[in-house]
């Protein structure tokens, strides 16, 4: 198609359809010069950059950071080494597809220009070797993951699960959890919470399915009264009455207190997603394995659930975003240290109080989360269209 | 498989208890059961010792007692009880929610629809807001709409913007025109103009179904409903009563106060990002065949739209659009964090002033739950007219 048929079909197909082109392109053009005045010329990033330790990690003690980056190019490795393995199984399987530089651009670009922004806005080598050392690990593991014979992916699989626990433990040696601050504590709760209300999900939408009345009533109650709450209520009341409800040696800290709400919370949603999951699944699968004689348990979980959590990726990465965004009321609520409570208190307090420096501070948080949340979202919706839910 | 004799009278008589499906459900369910009730007992005894140990009372008894802090934009006084601050924070609460399912739902989609206009300008616009808002945290719009756009970008009330002399935005709140007169008489107008307009309107449909020719039925509909809301408005003596800046004062309109602002800017556009995916997705979902069919009919594109493709896309866009209205109401209690006074700001400061914790978040709990199975009733409801009866 030439440029001005494309033009006529596209902008300027009647007389309404002009002016409104016209219009829009005017303030969008307004808009769009604004914007990047502000990022470029306007704005005052100093902030960002003197406090980007604080957002990042919070207080975390300054001896211990090797610690977090090695735990990021660790993650990233063993991110690499799991989607080269998945390719392996593609490959084998004759599924999977070819993936062109373009391909890698339209994926990654918002990746690529967040780790500019930090490495711009950084002013010590420790970010340079991180991001070197993370893109180098994740490259190199998914080469490594695609070409290892089938003999190393259970291993790796097993490796993978348990990588984030040896993580935890080895960040908090440097520093109790409970003092976490900055994004990585949004990120510690947000995969914490999803790893724990994982089998809670799962049990209750099995329960909430079961023919057994009993079963079915706590099951249902449970998700229908986590799901009909508000979660910064629970938060809040989490906040000053958690240690109320067990033994008082066992009073939890500000950052478990969030977990356990997170978890409780996700896990009735997740309950829901697994549900439609089950449901996705023919009751012919059923059906086939009783007639193998296999028992209800063997059916459950060797038929059933593995077919419907295949289904309801894309639905449980949706829960992970809107969970990951959610980690933001725990500094509202519980008074934790996190990026969005940082952010505030270095806009209000110390050497940048007064100077109305809130848009800076924001726009680089929004960004932080919009990366993290439109790549993640992205690439379920590319892992659905490869499974081909809803389309067999 | 060879059959053992007697295998056939085994089958008949009945298996010892332990391997006896029906005893094993049973008992099975009575253990879970116990366990759980066991569990809940073992909180509420640590709920209980822990509370004597500090001395907080459990009951509800602190309902009575003076509140012992204001609520702005109210006539709430410290001395009045917890209870009635709890009316007042609901009704903050509702006021937020209900406004702002409105708002939303226009706003939604106006950009729902605009996602799949045919002008590539305004179809990659609507894209742009869905996927910048949706993948942001709806805090941070929220503290961003206070403390950003509310308290600083907003003029101080000295030189407050007023766009065409309708409003008057200032730092102090925004100030928007009011009906001055008896809002009954507005109401039952309204609903005598809904009325007489769906009467014409099966007027006109008849005329049209009997005489086959087109008779205008939007025209008249329209023109019923505006001459009844005039003749309402002029008969009960209606004026706009438009906010004046006088020095530093404001007269007449309604103020909202920059927190209601915030909470409810922040909202609707957070959840109008929603309901514009839930709108564009219904809208496709309805098959092709049917806007074909009606192209073949030789309807123009504003009917097949109207006719055709928005009363089905409508049918399946309920069940999701009652999660975001009930998203929406829980949301509402991000508003304790610009210190807007609903019930969880509410519950909070009359915590710290000591009314027991565990009684007082659990009675906004369930206010909010009940909340929430009204609003999940009322889409059910609504979903049951629409939902398609199947042959």
């Amino acid at each position: 198609m030439t440029a001005t048929r494309w033009l006529r079909h596209n902008l300027f197909r009647g007389p309404v359809d002009s002016v409104v082109t016209v219009l829009v392109a005017l303030a969008t053009g307004y808009v769009l010069w604004s914007a990047v005045q502000f990022v470029f010329v306007t704005g005052r990033w100093e902030i960002i950059e003197v406090n980007l330790k604080l957002l990042m990690v919070g207080r975390y003690p300054d001896v211990h950071l090797p610690r977090v980056g090695i735990s990021l190019v660790i993650a990233s490795t063993v991110g690499g080494l799991l989607a080269g393995v998945v390719h392996r199984r593609q490959l084998d399987a004759g599924t999977a597809t070819r993936t062109s530089a373009r391909d890698l651009v339209d994926r990654f670009w918002p990746v690529a220009i967040g780790i500019a922004m930090l490495l711009a806005l950084s002013s010590s080598v420790g970010p340079w070797l991180v991001a070197a050392g993370s893109i180098g690990g994740a490259v190199a593991g998914r080469f490594l993951g695609a070409a290892l014979p089938r003999a190393f992916h259970l291993p790796i699989v097993v490796g993978a699960l348990i990588t984030p626990f040896a993580l935890v433990f080895y960040l908090a040696d440097g520093q109790g959890w409970n003092e976490w601050g900055g994004i990585m504590v949004n990120v510690f709760i947000a995969i914490g919470a999803t790893i724990l209300s994982f089998p809670l999900g799962v049990f209750a939408a099995l329960g909430r399915r079961s023919k057994l009345p009993v079963i079915r009533g706590i099951s249902t109650g449970y998700i229908e009264l986590f799901r009909g709450a508000p979660l910064f209520v629970l938060l809040l009341m989490a906040g000053v009455a958690l240690q109320l409800f067990v033994p008082a040696e066992l009073a939890p800290g500000r950052v478990i207190r969030a977990i356990v709400v997170f978890t409780l919370f996700t896990g009735a949603y997740m309950a829901e997603i697994v549900r439609g999951g089950l449901q996705s699944v023919p009751r012919s699968q059923e059906e086939a394995a009783r007639s193998l004689a296999l028992s209800p348990v063997r059916i459950t979980f060797l038929i059933v659930l593995p077919q419907a959590l295949r289904n309801v990726i894309p639905a449980q990465v949706g829960q992970f975003i809107s969970l990951f965004k959610d980690t933001t009321l725990a500094g509202a609520a519980l008074g934790l240290f996190e990026v969005l409570e940082v952010g505030t208190a270095i806009t209000q307090q110390g050497t940048f109080a007064g100077q109305e420096l809130l848009p800076e501070t924001f726009a680089f948080i929004a960004f932080l989360f919009w990366i993290g949340a439109y790549t993640m979202s992205r690439e379920s919706q590319r892992v659905e269209r490869k499974l081909g839910v809803g389309h067999r | 498989m060879k059959a053992r004799p007697g295998a056939h009278r085994g089958a008949r008589a009945r298996p010892p208890f332990w391997r006896d499906v029906r005893v094993l459900r049973w008992a099975y369910q009575l253990a879970v059961l116990a366990a759980v009730v066991a569990f809940i007992a073992w909180l509420v005894a640590n709920v209980r010792s822990n509370s004597e140990e500090i001395g907080i009372p459990t009951g509800y008894g602190y309902l009575d007692n003076p509140a012992q802090f204001p609520i702005p934009d109210s006539s709430f006084r410290q001395t009045q009880p917890v209870r009635d601050a709890i009316v007042v924070g609901l009704v903050n609460t509702l006021r937020v929610t209900i406004i702002g399912i409105i708002a939303a739902t226009i706003l939604g989609t106006l950009v729902g629809i605009g996602r799949l206009s045919g002008n590539w300008l305004v179809r990659n616009l609507a894209r742009a807001y869905v996927e910048t808002l949706r993948n942001i945290p709806l805090l941070l719009i929220i503290v961003f709409a206070y403390l950003g756009l509310a308290l600083t970008a907003f003029p101080r009330i000295e030189d407050a913007w007023q766009p065409l002399d309708l409003a008057v935005i200032s730092n102090r709140g925004v100030v928007v025109p009011a009906l001055d007169g008896s809002a009954w008489a507005l109401v039952l107008g309204i609903a005598i103009a809904c009325g007489a307009g769906w009467l014409v309107a099966r007027w006109r449909r008849s005329i049209a179904d009997r005489s086959g020719r087109n008779a205008h039925i939007l025209l008249w509909t329209l023109a019923t409903g505006v001459a009844i809301v005039l003749v309402t408005w002029f008969a009960a003596d209606y004026a706009l009563d438009i906010p004046e800046l006088e020095g530093r004062i404001v007269t007449g309109g309604i103020r909202l106060s920059p927190e209601y602002f915030a909470i409810l800017f922040a909202l609707v556009i957070y959840t109008a990002s929603h309901i514009a995916e839930i709108v564009r997705g219904s809208i496709q979902a309805v098959h092709r065949g049917q806007a074909e069919a009606a192209a073949s009919l030789g309807l123009s594109s504003a009917q097949r739209l109207r006719l055709v493709i928005l009363p089905q896309a409508f049918r399946i866009a309920v069940p999701p659009l009652g999660n975001q209205y009930l998203n929406l109401a829980k949301n509402s209690t991000l508003g304790a964090v610009v210190s807007y006074y609903e019930l969880a700001l509410v519950t909070s400061i009359s915590v710290g002033n000591g009314a027991p914790a565990v009684p007082s978040y659990l009675l906004t709990l369930t206010i909010f739950i009940v909340l929430s199975l009204i609003l999940s009733a009322l889409v059910n409801l609504a979903n049951r007219r629409l939902a398609l009866v199947e042959r």
